[in-house]
């Protein structure tokens, strides 16, 4: 039997891979017109979020972004809700209201994947402020981009949680860019880590790529955060394959040989290498996949399979009771 | 029953509140120095967990009440002066507003925004606004404007009470009326519907906040005059009780509109649409609005005041729509 750490190990596996295949095939699926609007893909940056995730408990809290098809698998959500909101079905995690941008399963603790940039850090901010009132130990992560880390909310959210001492860790996935413009022109630090110290808040910047390095920094201010040692900035460094957003053809960056230099530190093929040099076999890790392999096509279909949402969802949600159907779409 | 002031009202609310649920509590900027009198003896009776002073970060604050009441909670944010909310207005829209839609429903944001609308004082262009024209645009909020200490009261109650994110604009030119209050805590008036403050038959003056002690007096006034005036408050502008309007406006046939809002898309636009599309037939003079023109209000006093409604201009607008001389 795999012992504790194995499990996890394993686990962490699976969630990257999941992350990994679910994207491939819905970035094919968008392609081929079944998935409308945009696409923000996370490809590359797996092992930040996995690695975070694995630190929280279930019930621990979670905000994340626009880029939001990994945050809810990293944090244990179900697939299948998850593709049929990119399928835009009433089966969807968001009923087919909010799509690729808003994958947020609240079962799991998540609390939003927001698109306006920054937006989440309040939010998570005041999860973290319901905790301590409420007098509960759940903490609060929120994932953000160094983008982010030039908003006033940004700011305005750190000096919240650090001057009321709240369970938060601030967790920027530093990825090098914000759509086209690169972190070393558009953010006065090298490190966006720096900006903690204005906080007077602890850090950590850590490989990315490495999904155990991501653990365990994150699991330090798990434990910091629940123990009433307030706030908690992490840095990972990591890295998006693709570009902005699936199609932004104009925004398209030269980024030279910099892909290909990030994609052999590619953090799943790296945790693979990594588990099979411990001592766990290959044929493991390939039942994983196959696996995984299988859910998401499981998902897929169900997405294909479920209904798309009737014309009168476009009014339920607005308030907690439902808003009356205008006249024009009742005739 | 008490009689107390609009103030009093504000802080009766909040402190019952508080008292029947410990999911409550109340944070923003100066709330524990208690700059109006809205949080009198609050830090004794609750702590200062639940009476919670805030940086000068109004995105910030607003946005972690939108994350407090994710999480179970029913924070009561005060944003002190309404202009204030314009740093927020990133969290209201996208975070607050939209938050239970584009989560298909899992998200609830129990919580309640309350600013003041302290204008006619000298205070200048970014201290005096009447912004809630501008969230009436934003669906998934609430709004409540009450014009007296019993529906202020009452109306708050409903608020904190409410799951959904109410805005309370409160018009500090009410804040020292008093009026008979019930002392039954779980006296309440519920949000969304509107109030004939006086009955009448020749035309229908629909008022908000501050407006109607104005639209009240006018209509003393034209009583006198052989006019029947009856004075309706929305009291929630969001949603507007659209039967209310319908109702008194066909049966005087005869409207006008008065708000301290600018004129373009004012509330007082919002209810004279919604009379025209589906009360026209029945109107017996066009509608005629009282706003404030779409200009800043200066700071001096020479030029501010006369820029508001008062009930001067009310009793011109009701005697244009009902055919009477107005005097030059």
């Amino acid at each position: 039997m795999p012992d504790k750490t194995n499990d996890r190990s394993l686990e962490s596996y699976r969630r990257m891979l999941r992350i990994r295949h679910f994207e491939d095939r819905a970035e094919a699926m968008h392609a081929a017109g079944e998935i409308p609007g945009s696409l923000h893909t996370y490809a590359g940056q797996e092992a930040s979020g996995v690695g975070a995730c694995m630190a929280l408990r279930d019930d621990d809290y979670m905000v994340g972004t626009h880029r939001s098809h990994g945050h809810p698998i990293a944090k244990g959500a179900a697939l299948r809700p998850l593709m049929a909101e990119l399928l835009a079905k009433a089966t969807g995690i968001c009923k087919g209201k909010g799509g690729s941008m808003h994958l947020s399963d609240f079962k799991v603790g998540s609390l939003g994947e927001t698109s306006i940039v920054g937006s989440g850090l309040p939010v998570a901010v005041g999860a973290a402020l319901g905790s301590k009132l409420q007098g509960n130990d759940r903490v609060s992560l929120c994932f953000f981009g160094d983008g982010a880390s030039n908003e006033g909310a940004f700011h305005e959210a750190c000096n919240l949680a650090a001057v009321w001492t709240l369970p938060v860790i601030f967790l920027c996935e530093n990825n090098g860019y914000a759509v086209s413009t690169p972190a070393s022109a558009m953010v006065s630090v090298k490190d966006v880590a720096e900006r903690a110290k204005a906080y007077s808040m602890p850090s950590a910047i850590v490989d990315g790529q490495d999904v155990e390095a991501v653990f365990e920094a994150v699991t330090e201010a798990v434990t910091r955060a629940r123990t009433g040692g307030g706030p908690t900035f992490i840095e990972t460094k990591t890295y998006r394959y693709a570009e902005h957003a699936v199609n932004m053809g104009r925004v398209l960056l030269d980024r030279g040989g910099e892909v290909d230099e990030w994609r052999s530190r590619d953090p799943i093929t790296k945790y693979r290498k990594r588990l099979v040099e411990g001592g766990v076999a290959e044929a493991t890790l390939d039942t994983i996949e196959t696996e995984v392999v299988a859910e998401v096509e499981d998902a897929i279909t169900f997405g294909r399979e479920s209904p798309y949402p009737t014309q009168e969802e476009a009014f339920d949600d607005v308030l907690s009771e439902r808003l009356p159907i205008p006249a024009f779409l009742t005739a | 029953m008490a009689r107390i002031t609009f103030l009093e009202a504000i802080r009766a609310a909040q402190l019952e509140e508080m008292q029947r649920d410990d999911k409550v509590f109340i944070m923003g900027e100066d709330i524990v120095c208690n700059v109006f009198g809205t949080t009198t003896d609050f830090v004794e009776n609750f702590g200062l967990e639940r009476v919670r002073d805030t940086p000068i970060s109004e995105n910030g604050f607003v946005g972690a009440g939108a994350g407090a009441a994710m999480v179970g909670m029913r924070p009561i944010i005060d944003v002190t002066l309404s202009s204030f909310l314009y740093p927020a207005m990133d969290q209201i829209v996208s975070i607050i507003a939209k938050s239970r839609y584009i989560y298909g429903g899992q998200a609830s944001l129990p919580l309640v925004v309350r600013s003041c609308m302290f204008y006619g004082n000298s205070n200048a262009a970014q201290h005096s606004d009447r912004p809630y024209p501008m969230l009436m645009g934003v669906p998934g909020l609430k709004i409540i404007v009450p014009s007296g200490p019993r529906d202020m009261k009452g109306m708050l109650k409903a608020a904190i009470r409410d799951n959904d994110p109410v805005f309370c604009f409160e018009d500090a030119t009410l804040w020292s009326g008093k009026e008979e209050v019930p002392d039954d805590p779980d006296f309440i008036v519920p949000i969304g519907k509107a109030e004939v403050k006086r009955e009448g038959t020749d035309v229908s003056i629909f008022a908000i906040g501050g407006a109607v002690p104005m639209a009240m007096a006018a209509a003393k006034i034209l009583a006198d005059d052989g006019i029947s005036a009856e004075v309706v408050d929305p009291r929630t502008l969001s949603p507007l009780d659209r039967e209310a309007i319908l109702k008194s406006a066909r049966k005087t046939g005869r409207v006008v509109a008065v708000d301290p809002a600018h004129l373009t898309c004012s509330a007082a636009s919002e209810i004279s649409a919604i009379v025209v599309e589906d009360a026209f037939d029945t109107l017996r003079a066009p509608i005629v609005r009282v706003t404030t023109p779409d200009t800043h209000m200066p700071f001096s006093p020479v030029i501010e005041k006369a820029l508001y409604p008062n009930k001067e201009r009310i009793l011109a607008a009701v005697r244009k729509v009902v055919g009477l001389p107005v005097p030059a």
